[in-house]
């Protein structure tokens, strides 16, 4: 507790000097503003010796006296003083959505509320850690839990044993927050974590006990993971240093999700340091799977116009200029269309678990 | 009266006029009551509502031309009253603060069909517009057989009179039937009640919208109407002043017509042609009457009842040819634009009034003067509602037949667009907008005899357009200038109103004096505001609403003046 009471109290300070400067421009007659870390593709760097994307140096000052910034730099204000006064204070960690609701009022003399909806203070929040340099659990924030986990290995969490061998169907849903002090390690059997993108294909893996025959760790993000199953992934490779193997539907967005797992995401790239796991590893579906695997022909579907559009913007990304890379998308775009992982079940209920994964990690054909 | 009454003459051949002459010695033997009872749709009677509307009408315009003549401001009351037991009878009662009539002159000012002709001196009056009260008393007599009665007083010292009296339609007379003194407490003034088959109905074309018009176009006057259900209104006079007293012009020969002509040189004193042009006509000087008469080649110094039909064409295709002087033009009374706009003030609620009245000018010889009066941002006003138009001829409001009128094309013919009000093409625009435009002129040039509309001269549209152009400038400014205020506003606030938070949220933070910071803020907001309108003031630097708006007759209603200070209509109340 020594340890978060001074991590708090250092908190605190970042939040008290964001306002010391406001105060001291205003003393000064100088229109008051934060500084903001820009996050955007503009902002982002690839850097590939690390292989990860940094975030860069530039920022915005979000200033009071212009009429497109008001309103946000009273938010972001707002937010920080609640941050301190009802939590740090308190000690006590709250959703992003209680801290919505806890700052959420009318604009005395308006019929205008700080916050109309939820959509407009997360992104204030995350202005917030950057410009303050703090990360979201530093402000004793969490993010509703997204994703399950089961595998051959037990876990603490504050404090309660966790077996996931034993999650029934399941599986232990994973916290938005899973730093050391609160998440650990116990007894592990698992060789190494296989990432599933969908739900669906993961309780398939679950119910045939694929973590079982193979020794693993098995978890999902539905979907674009969050910060806590990103987290989670990189403290497992690099505390347990087991190795990190991604499955995903073979369409552009599958890719994203890889490439922000392996190398980190433009909008959080403050935070890839703790995240991103450059050693991540593509096991499918690839677009060449449909031939290797001679999946029927009817359970592609074609791109359309969204996909086509993003899969180009990915050919130019730094992080996706490897030969196999290249023509991996060069060759759905050639195709013409996607993959999702439940196109395996067409040949059989439990092909992803019998035959496709345990000749994909035998023949090791993934991409990396 | 009668002549514009009568059919439709054809072009004035010599054959033809002897025609005419006989028929209209023939008309003369018809009575003139006889003439109601066949045409009464002519005169204002063709229904039971609109009957209703005309028998207040042909009263409300008497008290008010009675209390004017005196110099008296007007107060009207009118009431109507449904008898009981019945659909249709009303008793319409019209009571006013004039002079009161003498009792030998009550028959004749109430019973007796066009009684007073102005045909040969022409003056601004309300008059001109109907047959008179007389023919509400002829309705009446028409449809429920009663008579009319009458109260009236001259002064303090003078006894009320009673009157009943009904009009013998066989001979034009009227009938008393019965006369008495009687204890009345007004000290001077006249009542008229007449029962009628009538009908009362709300709304367009009703009773209520007349008065409230009619209150209006004379802001000097107070109006207290009852209506057949007991509701009490009353329209408060807005001005204390009288209209300027109307002059009387003779005619100018620009607007004479063959027939009026004729019928003046059987009139005339003159003792010659010449004598006759300079003396019953105005703007005719003795070289202008020797003008006409050498280019007609009719000697000018024949007796004028010798003119034959023939000359008389001559002189009169000859007058057009000849350059005369236009007719002097302060013998109108306009309302003015102060008083326009405070008339309209009272009756409707808006946020902003302006009024154009026009310099006099002249149609066919008669001098005539266009003012309109406006109000933008009328409240609870319909969304896509199309503008309220209200009509006025020499102080009457016009209720019927607005699509053939002259009031009508030239709000129609304005490119409101111009003026950032939209309008589809060939209709009224629509804005949350009440125009009314007042024409007045010693003579009014109705479309028909029905006397609803005003009819179609160019030199008329002419005028009327150019005063709705003016009105339309500053109401475009006005908006503009709303806009504008609107922008600045936002500016401002959108600072201010975070200021609060902003301070609240620093001193949660920091240490800090929570005043001392809301207080700098202020200053900064106060400047960064003015930084935006000197922007601003650039942008629109273009922009000449203000200048405008600058010394007209416009009235712009603070956003937060209080409702005390706008309800100038009260509230109906039980009477």
């Amino acid at each position: 507790m020594a340890r978060a009471g001074t991590l708090d109290r250092e908190t605190a300070t970042k939040l008290t000097k964001l306002a010391d400067h406001v105060v001291g421009q205003i003393r000064k007659k100088q229109n008051p503003g934060i500084d903001i870390p820009i996050r955007a593709l503009s902002n982002v760097r690839f850097d590939p010796k690390k292989r990860m994307i940094e975030m860069g140096q530039e920022k915005q000052a979000r200033t009071f006296f212009n009429a497109s910034m008001a309103r946000k730099f009273m938010q972001t204000l707002l937010l920080a003083s609640a941050v301190k006064k009802e939590l740090l204070a308190s000690g006590k960690t709250t959703s992003i959505r209680d801290l919505y609701y806890m700052t959420k009022h009318t604009v005395q003399g308006t019929d205008e509320n700080t916050f109309e909806e939820q959509d407009e203070s997360d992104p204030i929040i995350e202005d917030l850690e950057v410009a303050v340099d703090a990360l979201r659990e530093e402000l004793h924030l969490f993010a509703s839990n997204k994703g399950a986990m089961v595998g051959d290995m037990t876990i603490v969490d504050q404090g309660d044993t966790i077996d996931l061998r034993r999650m029934g169907s399941g599986g232990w849903s994973i916290p938005s927050i899973v730093e050391p002090n609160l998440i650990q390690f116990k007894k592990v059997d698992a060789k190494f974590v296989l990432l599933v993108e969908k739900d669906a294909m993961w309780r398939r893996l679950n119910e045939d006990k694929f973590w079982q025959k193979h020794h693993c760790v098995l978890l999902h993000g539905q979907g674009q993971p969050p910060r806590g199953v990103r987290r989670l992934c990189s403290r497992m490779v690099n505390e347990l240093k087991l190795p990190l193997y991604v499955f995903v539907d073979n369409d552009p967005w599958g890719y994203y999700i890889y490439s922000v797992v392996k190398q980190g995401s433009i909008n959080l790239a403050y935070e890839s340091q703790r995240m991103a796991v450059p050693s991540a590893r593509f096991v499918g579906l690839s677009s060449f799977d449909k031939d290797k695997f001679k999946l029927p022909s009817n359970v592609t579907i074609k791109l359309n116009d969204e996909d086509t559009n993003r899969a180009k913007q990915l050919l130019n990304y730094e992080w996706f200029q490897s030969k196999p890379w290249q023509a991996e998308i060069r060759n759905m775009l050639r195709q013409g269309v996607k993959l999702e992982l439940e196109a395996l079940s067409k040949k059989d209920i439990s092909f992803a678990t019998d035959e496709y994964l345990p000749k994909k990690l035998k023949d090791k054909e993934w991409l990396d | 009266m009668m002549g514009s009454a009568m059919p439709k003459r054809k072009p004035p051949t010599q054959l033809t006029l002897v025609h005419a002459e006989e028929l209209a010695k023939k008309q003369r033997e018809i009575s003139v009551s006889e003439f109601f009872a066949k045409n009464r749709h002519l005169l204002g009677f063709d229904n039971p509502r609109k009957a209703l509307l005309t028998c207040v009408k042909e009263a409300v315009d008497n008290s008010l031309d009675a209390c004017e003549e005196a110099r008296i401001l007007p107060e009207v009351r009118v009431t109507l009253r449904l008898l009981p037991g019945t659909e249709d009878r009303y008793v319409v009662a019209v009571e006013d603060n004039g002079p009161g009539i003498v009792r030998e002159q009550i028959p004749r000012v109430f019973g007796k069909l066009l009684y007073g002709s102005k045909f040969h001196r022409l003056r601004m009056s309300r008059g001109q517009q109907g047959i008179g009260i007389a023919a509400a008393g002829m309705y009446s007599l028409l449809t429920t057989g009663k008579p009319m009665k009458i109260w009236s007083r001259t002064g303090e010292k003078k006894p009320a009179h009673y009157v009943e009296l009904q009009i013998e339609t066989s001979t034009n007379e009227p009938n008393l039937i019965r006369k008495e003194e009687v204890a009345w407490e007004k000290v001077h003034g006249t009542k008229v009640e007449i029962e009628i088959v009538g009908k009362y109905q709300k709304g367009r074309l009703s009773v209520d919208e007349y008065l409230e018009q009619t209150a209006i176009a004379n802001p000097h006057a107070t109006f207290v109407y009852v209506n057949p259900e007991g509701d009490k209104r009353e329209f408060r006079r807005a001005v204390e002043e009288f209209p300027r007293e109307p002059k009387e012009i003779k005619p100018h020969p620009y607007g004479v017509e063959l027939g009026v002509f004729m019928k003046m040189l059987q009139d005339t004193k003159a003792r010659t042609l010449s004598g006759f042009l300079q003396s019953d006509f105005s703007r005719v000087s003795s070289s202008v009457a020797a003008e006409i008469c050498r280019v007609a080649a009719v000697s000018a110094d024949m007796k004028p009842s010798k003119v034959a039909a023939g000359d008389a064409e001559k002189v009169h295709k000859a007058i057009p040819t000849v350059k005369i002087m236009n007719p002097p033009t302060d013998v109108l009374s306009p309302i003015g634009e102060a008083n326009l706009l405070k008339g309209l003030h009272q009756q409707v609620q808006a946020e902003f009034y302006t009024a154009v009245t026009r310099p006099p000018s002249v149609y066919r010889g008669n001098p005539f003067a266009v003012e309109v009066a406006l109000a933008y941002g009328v409240k609870d006003w319909p969304p896509d509602d199309l503008v309220r138009v209200l009509r006025f001829a020499n102080r009457v409001p016009l209720l019927y037949q607005a699509g053939s009128c002259a009031i009508t094309e030239a709000i129609l013919d304005t490119k409101w667009k111009n003026y950032g009000v939209s309008q589809s093409k060939g209709a009224l625009p629509a804005a949350p907008m009440a125009i009314a435009l007042h024409f007045a002129s010693v003579w009014v040039p109705f479309t028909s005899e029905s006397k609803e509309a005003v009819a179609h001269y160019d030199a008329i549209i002419k005028e009327m357009k150019l005063a709705i152009q003016e009105a339309g400038r500053r109401v475009y400014a006005y908006v503009r200038r709303r806009q504008r205020d609107a922008r600045q506003l936002e500016r401002r606030s959108l600072f201010e109103r975070y200021i609060e938070e902003v301070a609240d949220a620093c001193a949660l933070l920091t240490k800090v004096d929570r005043q001392d910071l809301m207080k700098r803020l202020q200053a900064m907001a106060e400047q960064a505001t003015k930084l935006h309108e000197r922007e601003a003031a650039k942008e629109e630097k273009n922009d000449n609403g203000d200048e405008v708006l600058k010394g007209t007759t416009t009235l712009v209603v603070p956003e937060n003046a209080q409702p005390a200070q706008l309800e100038l209509k009260p509230a109906a109340q039980k009477a």
